[in-house]
């Protein structure tokens, strides 16, 4: 579903990413994790083209990312992205958040696109908070509704991009719970996070970065039991043992 | 040495100021509309990454900027009624004042509006543009729904009080001979030998319109900060 094959990208001369290959099949759950500043949240925002890399080939779907002549709009379309920060759109409603794509890129009509909006957003919880506007939710709530306008989209993967980060520890579980009913039902997902149970829960591979490079991709069994890179180890040991 | 007020000319020409009114109102207004429309598209073209697009509105802007407002009104009266005299085939000598004012003041004001907007556009979060660009938008429509609504709303207040600079501003067209508000005033002064009251009056007529209007623009201010 995802391929990065030999991806390098460098702001002038410093390096971010270096040779980075790693694969995403259909219905797999890829956690990648690593120190800050190890590139994972750059890598990830190259599967849709919102970073661009100067060498490599990322393939999504059987379209080249970085293809000069690929219709990034329409590919993204069908890759939901989840960000850090929410950027639910502050000027709408909920409602608005989860129609405005569905129909100007989709090309939905409105009472379809409400539709679909409602039931993503009973299916994360939040139906009665539709005609809120996202500054009226918690961090946690926001996180939800971002889930669900991605999902709007009808995705065929989608990608997070450390979804829990900025969320009191209160709210991480809420959304989380969200990630693992997803991946349960079998969504392709590349997931940026620190959060250790969820990808033991879930994830079927873990990748493992340190300075740009991919130093460890092993199925979660292996990472936990006996990683084998030491910086593996000792990234491990600083955020399980708490 | 004291001076004797004499104000009795005023309820007299009352009908004729309004006129003026009328036009330094008229100015005011295109100007606004014009600058905004215009001074968006410069905005986009100076955060542009196409260069030529990117320097030609630099360039506009910070010409604009760099030099005094009265000469572009008064390049504006000599050129613009000569050049519309040619285009539209007017008979030499019709009177194009008005059509040069505002189209100096609009084409001046946009280099300023241009500014404003750049900044309103730049103080939305980049995490914005991303986030519609990952749902899909082009990024004419990731401007035009996500970000340009944020911006003008950030905007608001200081669109407002670059239009109440340029009410004001609109008193220099009196360099063309137009009969503004300020040039109404002035003519009446001039005829009656009332010179000093007209102009006191004409000032606190701008008083009373700008205060007011910077008042409301402060309630709208802490009305879009909470």
């Amino acid at each position: 579903m995802i391929s990065i094959r030999n991806v390098s990208k460098h702001y002038g001369s410093f390096q971010v990413l270096s040779d980075c290959s790693t694969e995403v099949g259909h219905g797999e759950v890829i956690v990648v994790c690593g120190p800050s500043g190890s590139g994972k949240s750059t890598l990830i925002k190259c599967v849709n083209g919102l970073e661009p890399f100067q060498q490599g080939e990322i393939v999504v779907d059987g379209i080249a990312v970085g293809d000069p002549k690929t219709d990034l709009p329409k590919l993204r379309a069908h890759v939901g992205m989840v960000f850090q920060h929410f950027e639910l759109f502050p000027h709408m409603s909920i409602t608005d958040n989860l129609c405005i794509a569905q129909e100007k890129v989709l090309g939905r009509s409105h009472e379809e696109a409400v539709a679909k909006g409602m039931k993503l957003l009973d299916r994360v919880g939040l139906k009665a908070h539709a005609g809120k506007h996202p500054g009226e939710l918690s961090g946690g709530q926001q996180q939800r509704v971002a889930i669900a306008r991605a999902l709007a989209m009808d995705p065929i993967c989608m990608l997070f991009d450390e979804p829990t980060s900025a969320l009191d520890p209160e709210m991480i579980n809420e959304v989380l719970d969200v990630m693992v009913e997803l991946a349960r039902e079998g969504m392709t997902m590349m997931v940026v996070t620190h959060e250790m149970g969820f990808a033991r829960k879930v994830a079927h591979r873990v990748v493992f970065m340190d300075q740009g490079r991919i130093v460890e991709d092993a199925p979660k069994e292996e990472f936990f039991g006996t990683p084998r890179s030491e910086r593996a180890q000792q990234f491990l040991a600083k955020i399980l043992h708490h | 040495m004291s001076y004797d007020f004499d104000w009795s000319s005023i309820p007299g020409a009352l009908p004729f100021l309004w006129d003026g009114m009328k036009v330094s109102l008229e100015i005011t207004a295109t100007a606004i509309v014009v600058g905004i429309v215009w001074g968006t598209l410069l905005a986009l073209m100076r955060l542009s990454p196409v260069k030529p697009l990117s320097w030609f509105a630099a360039g506009y802007v910070n010409l604009f900027r760099s030099i005094p407002l009265v000469m572009v009104l008064l390049w504006f009266f000599l050129i613009v009624p000569r050049l519309l005299a040619g285009v539209l085939g007017l008979p030499p000598g019709s009177d194009a004042r008005l059509a040069s004012a505002m189209l100096g003041f609009a084409l001046f004001e946009s280099a300023y509006y241009a500014e404003i907007i750049r900044a309103g556009i730049q103080s939305v979060p980049q995490g914005q543009v991303a986030a519609a660009l990952a749902l899909g938008m082009s990024y004419g429509q990731a401007m035009r729904h996500v970000v340009l609504p944020q911006a003008f709303r950030n905007m608001v207040p200081l669109l407002l009080t670059q239009a109440i600079i340029l009410f004001q501003d609109t008193s220099l067209v009196y360099v063309s001979a137009l009969a503004d508000f300020f040039g109404a005033a002035y003519k009446v002064g001039d005829r009656d030998g009332r010179l000093v009251e007209l102009l006191l009056f004409a000032g606190a007529v701008y008083f009373v319109i700008c205060y007011a209007a910077s008042l409301l623009v402060r309630q709208l201010r802490k009305k879009v900060a909470t």
